[in-house]
């Protein structure tokens, strides 16, 4: 009993798209059952979102919605029908948690807000989250995570000083905030299990990703100083970035911090004459003449490969990393090691890769299966879990209350 | 029984009854700060004469002091402080009489730094047998890389994220304010608390072992999904949406700044309606032309079907329109009309967000040593029952020493005056 960290624990899902999905995908993977309820009539736009199986578009194809719903379970129910609410509730009385990113005009309409919720399962952890908050003048943001990205400031910050921002690849502030909302999620249960009192989690994903900024927020409002881009340099570095090498489109990030790595890569680079004497021998110096350093420095990166760059100076304890591309990392052999990419079975897509948890638990170990096709479990679900009969299940498919793919339609 | 000297009673938050021994630094300090703001008791264990993170910068008015580092305050708060240098023997007695009495040791030491300290897993759990240990490195515990030399910018180009961003005509690039650590650090967070809820449930500790560069490539969204299914790799693009067949474009100058914005269609119905009526509003001000008045956005617009020379042509207007609008017209617009467009703000527009400010997401904390108050971002998630509050400021270098030592630990001033002279805290 009690093998796996979450098992026994059971989550209602009704989250869309990446933050509540990857944020219960914590405890679906480390052993919790979790269900989504999912339509046909409307499905999670992950589901019609690339990369697909073949480059074939479809609402059970897509790597993109299976990559982030691993070790999940999926009905699908009309909750726009009466039937469709009942079997809602039937699943909100056997949970522990209900995570869910709708509009609270739209949960309020089904009544499954929080405080109808509530009333009947006080014990119960109700997770929201959505890009702005449930309150104030922006609540019903529709936006994406490159949205609340370039409002709360990381665009700004990224890219080069002559240019137009370059940020983050994708939705960024969808990458910060499970992190914090799984903490916060298992704290809640933990304080559910000891108080017998459920809570409502509301997440703001704006308000989450700016504690990633913090410290810039407080030098604006303190020192007056609007942080801005500046490549890959930092303050306090020299040579601080990402340098050519030999053949196509490869590069190596190279940091140097203090003087004795200085040295360091001087050696590497064979003691050359440029790197002789007082001009770059200081950090100060390094920062005075940082176009050239970084123009000198490239030029003998570029004289051989990633890998050669970063053996030379990993020998010697500089900071230095090949600046991996994605099928670098499919290769990579400390990845390898971690077991980061496991081969999972889908039912439509096949065998595809996911990647693993980023963290080991000495004592235990997760239980990651493929992400589900939209009401795969509905059978399963409904008479395991609901105690449903045979019969009651298929009058439900049968009167549209349980969705099927005839019932996905394109718009017109 | 243990003090704990927060004056919160322990029923009161999600975390209140568990300890953390926190001995992490630089960005992954955001984990401590985490399980404080759950209402933990997070002990920062700093070596004598201060942490090493108090160094970096900004600073309070810009003066470098051990106790005016803004990175420090951001990333403190709630949290106690000690001084304690488990390197030298009595300090590692000092500390396994902390252990004792712990729930989780959070560090980010290299691996094996603990080990030849005689502090390591295996030694921590002899002293409690269900302890947590979440040791944070850039590559894992174990493994080729493990002990390579890293920071913050080394394990971002680890983990591809790095590989996808920037300009295609000059290198990729790492955002200016460093984000590497702070994921590893928020990562120990989140699985801290899950080993907690199974020790809860099975008596059992762990030693949790967080790789950094794996969760940087957690960032990375779809892209291992492209590589995997499609064999694609997507190649940085200054923020456009890059598919199989074309990039589209998101980031355009406005007459003030730049504005993001999500030219889509389609089959997702919803963002079809969106360029619908964005065109609606375009068209009010004579900028749609007719072709894009009488555009087909789910067919002659389909991503993953259409050309480059239709993205480019579909985004002139656009960029011409916006061209003839501020930031802030554009945005307070398409909120108006539920558009999905948002500004490049920089530090004071986020200072300046009405949204932010009507939920009372920037918290003032008093700071009697410097006699001022400075400003904080708030609750990074709103608990309705057990509520988000500052219980402490960042701590002074060794400020509850006293309460630990003294109060807790019944170490005599004796004891103390000589741990102190031999720098042991």
């Amino acid at each position: 009993m009690f093998d796996l960290p979450f098992e026994g624990v059971k989550i209602a899902e009704f989250a869309w798209v990446v933050v509540g999905p990857l944020t219960t995908k914590y405890l679906a993977d480390w052993g919790a059952t979790v269900v989504r309820v999912e339509s046909h009539t409307r499905p999670c736009i992950l589901r019609l979102s690339a990369p697909f199986k073949d480059g074939v578009p479809g609402i059970d194809r897509s790597q993109y919605f299976a990559e982030h719903n691993s070790s999940k379970l999926s009905v699908s129910v009309d909750l726009n029908k009466p039937k469709g609410r009942e079997l809602a509730w039937k699943l909100i009385m056997w949970a522990d948690i209900l995570s869910e990113s709708y509009t609270p005009k739209a949960m309020k309409a089904w009544g499954l807000d929080y405080d109808t919720v509530h009333e009947k399962r006080p014990d119960i952890v109700y997770y929201s989250t959505c890009q702005q908050g449930h309150d104030g003048p922006h609540a019903h943001y529709p936006g994406y995570g490159q949205l609340a990205a370039s409002i709360a400031g990381f665009y700004h910050v990224s890219g080069w000083p002559d240019r137009s921002p370059a940020p983050p690849y994708g939705a960024y502030t969808d990458v910060i905030s499970p992190r914090f909302s799984c903490a916060a999620l298992v704290a809640a249960l933990d304080y559910a299990r000891r108080t017998g009192k459920g809570q409502h989690l509301d997440q703001s994903q704006l308000e989450t990703s700016l504690h990633f900024l913090a410290p810039a927020l407080m030098d604006y409002r303190v020192n007056g100083r609007v942080a801005s881009r500046h490549g890959n340099r930092l303050p306090y570095a020299a040579p601080h970035g990402a340098f050519r090498c030999k053949g196509n489109d490869r590069w190596v990030a190279i940091a140097v911090f203090d003087d004795r790595e200085w040295q360091s890569l001087c050696e590497a680079m064979g003691d050359p004459e440029w790197a002789q004497g007082k001009r770059f021998a200081t950090l100060t110096g390094r920062k005075q003449n940082e176009d050239e350093l970084e123009q000198l420095v490239e030029g003998w990166t570029k004289e051989q490969s990633a890998e050669q760059v970063i053996a030379l100076l990993q020998e010697r304890g500089v900071a230095a990393h090949v600046v991996e591309s994605i099928e670098d990392l499919f290769a990579d052999p400390q990845l390898l090691h971690r077991g980061h990419f496991r081969r999972l079975q889908h039912p439509e897509i096949g065998e595809a890769a996911y990647d693993g948890p980023a963290f080991r638990l000495s004592g235990t170990h997760d239980r990651q299966f493929a992400a589900p096709t939209l009401g795969q479990h509905n059978f399963e679900v409904l008479t395991k879990i609901l105690d449903l009969s045979d019969d009651e299940v298929g009058d439900l498919l049968a009167q549209g209350v349980l969705t099927t793919p005839e019932d996905f339609v394109l718009p017109s | 029984m243990r003090l704990r000297g927060t004056g919160i009673p322990e029923t009161n938050s999600p975390l209140g009854p568990y300890r953390v021994l926190d001995l992490t630094e630089g960005g992954y300090l955001i984990g401590g700060k985490i399980l404080a703001d759950l209402g933990a008791d997070v002990i920062k264990i700093e070596p004598p004469g201060g942490s090493p993170s108090r160094d970096i910068g900004p600073f309070y008015k810009d003066i470098a002091n051990r106790e005016k580092s803004l990175f420090w305050f951001a990333y403190n708060v709630n949290k106690r402080s000690i001084t304690l240098d488990v390197g030298k023997e009595d300090g590692r007695e000092v500390f396994l009489s902390l252990v004792a009495n712990a729930d989780i040791v959070l560090e980010s030491f290299a691996p094996g730094y603990l080990e030849k300290l005689g502090l390591g897993y295996a030694v921590l759990s002899t002293v409690k047998p269900d302890i947590i240990v979440t040791s944070i490195t850039p590559f894992g515990q174990t493994g080729p890389h493990a002990s390579y030399s890293s920071c913050d910018l080394t394990a971002w180009a680890s983990g591809g994220m790095m590989c996808l961003s920037g300009d295609p005509d000059r290198a990729p690039v790492a955002p200016s304010v460093p984000q590497a650590t702070l994921h590893g650090g928020a990562e120990a967070a989140a699985a801290s608390v899950i080993a907690l809820w199974h020790r809860n449930v099975s008596g059992k500790g762990h030693h949790v072992d967080i790789s950094t560069q794996q969760c940087v490539i957690w960032t990375t969204l779809n892209a291992t999904g492209k590589w995997d299914v499609n064999h694609f790799e997507p190649r940085r693009c200054s923020g456009a949406i890059i598919l199989p067949r074309v990039n589209v474009r998101t980031i355009f100058p406005c007459k003030d700044g730049a504005v993001t914005l999500y030219i889509a269609g389609g089959a997702m119905a919803s963002l079809v309606d969106n360029m619908k009526r964005f065109v609606d509003w375009m068209d009010e001000e004579g900028m749609a032309p007719e072709w894009l008045r009488t555009l087909d956005w789910v067919h002659a617009y389909d991503m993953s079907s259409t050309s480059q020379e239709v993205i480019d042509r579909v985004e002139k207007p656009f960029a011409d329109f916006f061209l003839t609008k501020t930031k802030a017209e554009l945005y307070g617009e398409a909120l108006k009309r539920r558009l999905l467009l948002a500004p490049v703000n920089d530090v004071r527009d986020t200072v300046d967000d009405v949204q932010l400010q009507a939920r009372g997401f920037w918290i003032e904390v008093d700071h009697p040593e410097l006699d001022d108050s400075l400003v904080y971002c708030g609750p990074f998630i709103k608990f309705s029952e057990t509520p988000w509050q500052v219980r402490l400021r960042p701590p002074l270098i060794g400020e509850h020493n006293d309460e630990i030592y003294r109060g807790e630990l019944g170490f005599s001033k004796e004891r103390i005056s000589l741990l102190k002279q031999a720098r042991v805290i």
